[in-house]
């Protein structure tokens, strides 16, 4: 890694102003902080409320942010990961059998996506990648949906504004340009709504992802930049975007940057209540860097074998987010068998009925090619419909005639 | 707003026009660089910051790609942004926003998300300057599905057209012809001259057809009159939309006159002039007796200004392919 080994050592925020919160000065983080000292810099200081042995660490500054986290809750928030997982992996599988022409697997980011989507309020506006699966979860948005572009039959087409998220963005890091001119929306009209965007460690590279910190800076717009650091942009590591850990970008912009473990799900949402909250009370941005690892390929069509080994999966997969937060719930006696067997069966039953919907999924109408290419109308698109109709309706009458 | 007529420049008239939609509409917001106190490089947005304030009328930071992401962001909120690229040819920060998610995005949601986004672009040469300060890129963004394109030529339609824009739900590129900011004309404020994408005939003629839009209307006014010395008919015809194009009203022309003639500041090769000379062709097939002359910039980058004249299409220009055309 060309990083500079102290750039990892750097406080973990920017010295913008983190008010509001306690415990803010940087370099109290917690005692672990001090062991880390002699690890190499790919195993970077990050906020970690979850070990990877499932064991709960203390700390000070964003324990208040999960206090009132229930067993309840955290059974849920272990429910909305597994329910992710086996979608994602039906979707995967759905791929291979032709059904659908691509899939972008989330596998591994689970924490990064239920942590942060749970930390969200219903007001609060999502702007996703292509493979925010567990946030589209969290908002409710059916997971079918999001397989109509993946099996061609249309572009997106769900309403972004039934559960405030966006439509999935494939080009990289336009998005957060888009999030941020809503979040100024909010600003001008009086709302203490936030607005989160998400993001990954290539489209940190992006011209418009630095507009819009430069953007949100200037304006002090209410929005979260959650960049999912997964490690790779397809076969590109990250230290071919950025000379510094990402989350220190923020600091030249202004406004603080925190990196988390993004396979820790507790610590991703304490950390995007904190985020959110600074948004709320009219703090401006926040860069959140969740520190994770996009376990399977790129998307379907991708092949990891040809740039990174099973040893670094390998490592990762003992990080894994839900067996660590299920050693927690086993240790601490907030789940039981039956909790583990129940889920184990909605998830099959979630798997079926993707399975069931995305074969049912008709091919689209002909005609839909013509359709909303403009709201109000256009004469060409009319004049090439017609012409269109009329040629399709040659082969009626070819077949009318026993061509 | 009492109705009244006045005589005021095309750049005065686009501002008027932003002053009413600002009053009529808060949903109305104008952004862009340098828009705010200083009114725009030419002047388009001053005094409307004093007016509306700086939550309204925003200067921005100096990202094209930034203002046009932001914009299509408020207006997922629900806002109606107009912003304004300071020239042509910087556009093209801009131009992926625009293309990728601007256009497409109404595509996209399948009809449940609109972008009423105006983006003035101040465009064409004719004025002396640097380079990229010159250009006439309409056909980059005609040929775009999802983007309407405008380009008035005088004041009153720079005024009802700039109203129009604002109230499509659609994006609209709305080009500014620079070199006429200073072109003073009638502008009534009770009255809309007809549709945003309709043709007009600014004058009759019979021998031919000079069809032309934004910059180019007023030099084929006077291509007329010159023509009009040596005998010859002219109609004129103001395009005044690039995207769509109304190939009804040319259509309607040609089969009259026989002859057209387009004229554009921008390149001729793959310009609009090129798309008319095809589908007007295809239409107008048996009426024609000579084919589509364009006349435009040539395949070369923008020259420097003191080669501007010869680049860009002139009286003598144009009339010489009148006369090609004629002599078929």
């Amino acid at each position: 890694m060309t990083v500079d080994s102290s750039a990892a050592r750097k406080p973990r925020r920017s010295a913008a102003g983190k008010a509001g919160t306690t415990g803010s000065s940087a370099g109290t983080t917690g005692t672990k902080r001090t062991t880390r000292t002699t690890k190499k810099s790919t195993d970077p200081e990050l906020v970690q409320l979850l070990t990877p042995e499932g064991k709960r660490v203390k700390n000070a500054e964003y324990d208040g942010y999960v206090a009132g986290i229930t067993p309840d809750d955290l059974r849920a928030l272990y429910r909305d990961m597994v329910l992710t997982r086996r979608f994602d992996a039906e979707a995967t599988a759905l791929q291979r059998q032709g059904e659908l022409g691509l899939w972008a697997s989330l596998l591994g980011q689970e924490a990064a996506q239920i942590g942060s989507g749970r930390a969200l309020r219903d007001d609060d506006y999502v702007f996703p990648t292509y493979r925010e699966h567990g946030v589209a979860w969290c908002r409710g948005v059916d997971p079918t949906n999001l397989l109509g572009m993946f099996r061609g039959v249309n572009n997106g087409g769900w309403d972004p504004n039934s559960n405030n998220f966006h439509l999935y963005t494939i080009v990289i890091g336009s998005q957060t340009l888009h999030a941020t001119g809503y979040a100024m929306g909010v600003t001008k009209d009086g709302a203490d709504s936030a607005v989160i965007a998400y993001f990954g460690d290539g489209a940190s590279s992006q011209g418009d992802v630095a507009e819009a910190f430069t953007f949100s800076a200037v304006y002090n717009a209410p929005v979260v930049f959650f960049c999912q650091n997964n490690q790779w942009a397809i076969s590109e590591p990250t230290e071919k975007q950025s000379r510094v850990p990402l989350y220190q970008r923020a600091q030249g912009f202004g406004f603080p940057g925190v990196r988390v473990d993004g396979n820790d799900v507790l610590a991703c949402l304490a950390v995007t209540k904190w985020a959110l909250e600074r948004a709320r009370n009219g703090e401006g941005p926040t860069l959140v860097e969740a520190y994770t690892y996009r376990m399977g390929a790129h998307t379907t069509s991708d092949d990891p074998t040809r740039y990174r080994g099973d040893e670094e999966r390998l490592a990762w997969e003992a990080k894994d987010p839900i067996l660590r937060l299920r050693r927690f719930l086993e240790a601490s006696n907030h789940a039981d068998d039956g909790f583990f067997a129940e889920l184990e069966t909605e998830s099959e039953a979630l798997g079926r009925r993707v399975r069931e919907a995305v074969r049912a999924m008709p091919d689209p109408d002909h005609f839909a090619i013509f359709e909303n290419v403009y709201a109000d109308g256009h004469a060409l698109v009319d004049e090439e419909r017609a012409q269109f109709a009329a040629y399709q309706a040659s082969f009626a009458d070819a077949e009318a005639e026993g061509v | 707003m009492a109705a009244e007529t006045k005589t005021m420049a095309l750049a005065k008239a686009i501002n008027e026009s932003l002053r009413r939609a600002l009053e009529t509409d808060p949903k109305v917001l104008v952004m862009g660089e340098d828009v705010g106190k200083l009114g725009g490089v030419f002047r388009v947005t001053d005094g409307l910051q004093k007016d509306f304030g700086e939550s309204r009328v925003i200067d921005t930071p100096l990202a094209e790609s930034g203002i046009v992401g932001t914009a299509i962001g408020l207006a997922l909120r629900g806002y109606r942004p107009v912003v304004e690229i300071q020239f042509d040819g910087f556009v093209f920060p801009a131009y992926d926003q625009i293309v990728t998610q601007l256009a497409k995005m109404h595509a996209r949601a399948l009809g449940k998300v609109k972008m009423p986004v105006v983006i003035r672009i101040p465009y064409g040469g004719g004025i002396g300057a640097v380079e990229h300060h010159s250009e006439s890129p309409e056909a980059l963004f005609a040929h775009v599905s999802g983007l309407k394109v405008v380009s008035p030529s005088n004041a009153s339609d720079a005024y009802w057209m700039m109203q129009q824009a604002i109230q499509s739900d659609d994006p609209v590129i709305y080009f500014e012809p620079k070199r006429r900011y200073w072109d003073k004309g009638e502008v009534s404020t009770d009255a809309i001259p007809g549709p945003l994408h309709k043709a007009r005939v600014v004058r009759e003629g019979t021998d031919l057809t000079l069809a032309a839009y934004g910059p180019m209307v007023k030099l084929c006014q006077e291509v007329a009159d010159a023509a009009a010395e040596e005998g010859k008919s002219l109609e004129v015809l103001d395009l005044r939309s690039v995207s769509p194009l109304d190939f009804d009203s040319i259509q309607a022309s040609v089969e009259k006159t026989r002859r057209l003639v387009v004229v554009h500041e921008a390149p001729v090769f793959f310009g609009s002039g090129a798309e008319i000379a095809a589908r007007i062709t295809e239409r107008c097939f048996y009426h024609l007796e000579a084919p589509v002359l364009r006349v435009g910039g040539y395949h070369a980058p923008y020259p420097p200004a003191r080669l501007e004249e010869e680049y860009l299409p002139g009286l003598d220009r144009v009339l010489d392919a009148v006369d090609r055309a004629l002599a078929y």
